[in-house]
């Protein structure tokens, strides 16, 4: 379990409920905003929202649990994201997701010990010619080579 | 609102019903009964599901492109249905064929085989093997005191969801996790025992499969038996007289008390008691608990507890310990029939047989799953040796009567021994939803009036309606009583009281539908109501066949608080017939 949430986090996710009415049908709506303001969806969070929409947290759960987006892992400070989609799946992004996987000692959803990076594939960043792309944060890198991937872990590492 | 009737063919049979109505009922109104896996019904319940998420029940429409499932769709005026052309039977092989697919093949060794509803689907479709074979699924099995859960046998019909969320408003299972890695699983994948499971069994009532049954005690009870340094005696609850029967080939509602405690005395205890002998002692601790605090409310004692709420349903109890651990002064501090009975057992009886707690086995026979839980409560242990040392099912004693080679049907009636077994009208409607309250009745009316009762029934009380209330004249003091089953029913009084809306002065609160006749632990009632409804007709006739009808008048209950206890409520009686409850909110 995540360490216990401060008191301003707690305010801010009821915040966000009440500002949808507390509807038990503004489920995702909700979880997509307490998902961006904290970057993750731990178990305290669920349960404050299935409190105040006065639903069990088990339909919370189920809800984040079916869509791939939403998680119970937070993003490290440099969230990675290596694009699968057609055209740099073709360019060998996997080989690069595995490098990143290597380098980094977690796999696909985690995120690394010290908080740093974490892992995800996304489809497509609409950057096809650069295939293969990964993006570190909102900056995208293309072109990448296996040799890159080392050289941009490091980059982020010193930051 | 009228329905307006409509008109359909189905299978060449002209069928007139209600608009609204589904194919699936509308069949199953001529006598065609369309195979089905998910859906759940217990009409005049919220226990409602219908997911049409098996697709076992399709049938052809005419007129329409795709296969329809019956469960979920409507009827329509001069629609015509085929409910078994070659078409359908087709796509419902390929339907059971994939759902073997991924589905351990232990039906040899698997609890629910002979009642499952996959295999009997199975069977009636004649499939003899199956052509795919995928990945297995395999999902973390659990094994509590009450239920165990091996979801790799699941089939996602969803009645157990159904049933924890929808009926009982507790939300220990659901859905968690997308296409073939889904499971149906406690919040947080968490074991069950870490969650609001309150261990009511509902969830193992209605599932179709083997992924939810109740533990079972059977073996441990066959050594105990087999040990000649044991002495090992048995209690039956109120329900279970009126179900066993079933389990035989008897018509739901037979009452087979005679015969139940023939078997038991075949199986071999050493003596066959009566939980409802100790739910009349229920009926003398509690009714004066309900005495003692309506006359401090009366005198102007504004900070006694009103309502009084019952607490004989283990699953009750357990589910205002998780949800409710601001009203837990509330509920009376009454033992179960069960707890009691052990607490007696092992104390007042023990003591006049002379018989070491350590050689005495207390066993009980219950329409429950969750008594399982309530029996291991470590309130209810002296130096770690529980009152009643294991609980099992009626369908458990069904399996056990049929293990033993007994010939059910030929058994004699035999008579409960004594003094444990006497019993009255009172305790024996305990089995059924507004029967505790009946029964508190019977004996606080006598009591606080002084005069007999003009008429022993309370029929305002009884009923199936699944929230009841009622106004009874207590010298002219209006007495508001209610009746609820269901936990989700429970939670919304829970909240009135919570809010200082409460009107009613006592409350009778049982988890399962139509009460512990309809409980997790009676023969399978396959979503039809008319069993449990059956059963609940049997209750009341057993009551009206007894010579003694009020708890206060039941002879062995008066001799042993002459003997033992003095009066109800006095110290030794607080000591062994009353419990505390505390706080047991889950957190996250």
């Amino acid at each position: 379990m995540a360490e216990k949430l401060s008191c301003s986090i707690v305010d801010k996710i009821k915040a966000i409920c009440d500002k949808f009415d507390n509807k038990p049908g503004e489920l995702i709506n909700i979880l997509h905003e307490a998902q961006h303001t904290l970057g993750y969806l731990p178990m305290e969070v669920q349960a404050i929202i299935a409190e105040k929409l006065g639903i069990p947290v088990n339909r919370v759960y189920g809800v984040v649990t079916f869509y791939a987006f939403f998680t119970m892992t937070p993003k490290g400070k440099h969230p990675i994201s290596i694009c699968m989609g057609t055209a740099c799946y073709v360019r060998g992004s996997e080989k690069i997701l595995d490098e990143f996987k290597r380098t980094l000692g977690i796999e696909v959803g985690e995120t690394t010990a010290d908080g740093k990076f974490s892992l995800d594939c996304l489809r497509c960043v609409g950057a096809c010619g650069l295939a293969p792309v990964a993006m570190v944060g909102d900056k995208v890198f293309g072109h990448l080579q296996l040799s890159d991937v080392k050289r941009i872990v490091k980059e982020f590492s010193e930051d | 609102m009228e329905h307006k009737n409509i008109s359909l063919i189905i299978d060449n049979h002209k069928v007139v019903v209600p608009e609204d109505t589904t194919i699936l009922d509308a069949a199953k109104s001529i006598g065609i009964n369309i195979p089905t896996l998910c859906h759940m019904h217990l009409k005049g319940t919220c226990a409602d599901n219908h997911p049409a998420s098996c697709r076992v029940c399709v049938v052809e429409v005419k007129g329409r492109r795709n296969l329809a499932p019956a469960c979920s769709t409507k009827c329509a005026d001069g629609m015509e249905v085929k409910t078994s052309s070659i078409r359908v039977i087709r796509a419902r092989k390929t339907v059971i064929e994939l759902m073997l697919s991924d589905h351990p093949n232990e039906c040899l060794s698997c609890p629910k085989s002979g009642k499952c509803e996959l295999q009997a689907v199975t069977q009636h479709l004649s499939i003899n093997e199956t052509p795919f074979s995928g990945e297995l699924s395999l999902r973390k099995k659990e094994m509590t005191a009450s239920i165990v859960r091996n979801m790799d046998k699941c089939i996602y019909c969803r009645r157990c969801e159904t049933m924890c969320n929808v009926y009982q408003s507790v939300g220990a299972l659901g859905a968690v996790g997308r296409g073939f890695n889904t499971t149906i699983a406690p919040t947080f994948d968490r074991m069950l025992k870490d969650t609001d499971c309150t261990y009511c069994g509902q969830c193992v009532a209605v599932c179709p499969v083997g992924a939810l049954t109740e533990r079972t005690y059977t073996d441990q009870l066959i050594d105990d038996l087999e040990n000649p340094d044991k002495v090992v005696i048995v209690q039956v609850a109120p329900a279970v007289r009126v179900a066993l029967g079933e389990e035989f080939g008897n018509a739901p509602g037979t009452i087979v008390t005679g015969k139940l405690v023939s078997a038991l005395k075949d199986i071999g205890f050493d003596y066959v008691f009566d939980t409802d002998f100790s739910a009349d002692a229920t009926i003398m601790e509690e009714g004066s608990e309900l005495l003692d605090r309506l006359s401090k409310f009366l005198n102007g004692d504004k900070s006694v507890p009103i309502p009084l709420m019952t607490s004989c349903c283990p699953a009750w109890v357990n589910f205002y310990e998780h949800n409710f651990p601001d009203l837990l002064h509330i509920p009376s501090t009454a033992r179960s029939p069960q707890q009691m009975f052990g607490a007696i057992a092992k104390n007042y009886w023990a003591e006049k047989m002379q018989i070491s707690r350590d050689k005495l086995v207390v066993v009980s026979v219950m329409p429950c799953v969750a008594k399982k839980f309530e029996c291991q409560r470590p309130e209810f242990a002296t130096n770690k040796n529980p009152d009643v040392d294991y609980s099992i099912t009626t369908r458990e004693l069904a399996t056990l009567i049929r293990r033993a080679n007994i010939n059910f049907d030929a058994l004699p009636k035999m008579e409960f021994d004594n003094p444990l077994g006497e019993s009255s009208g009172a305790a024996a409607i305990f089995g059924s939803t507004g029967g505790v309250l009946e029964a508190a009745l019977r004996t606080a009316y006598e009591l606080y009036t002084k005069k007999p009762l003009p008429k022993i029934d309370f029929e305002d009380v009884r009923g199936m309606d699944s929230v009841r209330s009622a106004t009874i004249d207590l010298n002219g003091f209006a007495l508001n009583v209610a009746i609820a089953y269901g936990l989700g029913n429970a939670r919304k009084l829970m909240e009135e009281i919570r809010a200082g809306k409460c009107k009613y002065h006592v409350i009778e609160i049982m988890a399962c539908p139509g009460g512990c006749i309809g409980g997790g632990g009676q023969p399978l009632h396959h979503g039809d109501f008319e069993i449990i409804k059956a059963r609940q007709k049997a209750i009341y006739e057993e009551d009206r066949n007894m010579p003694i009808r009020k708890s206060h008048e039941n002879s062995s209950i008066i001799k042993m608080y002459e003997e033992f206890f003095g009066k109800p409520l006095s110290q030794k009686a607080h000591e062994l017939l009353h419990t505390h409850y505390s706080d047991k909110t889950i957190k996250y």
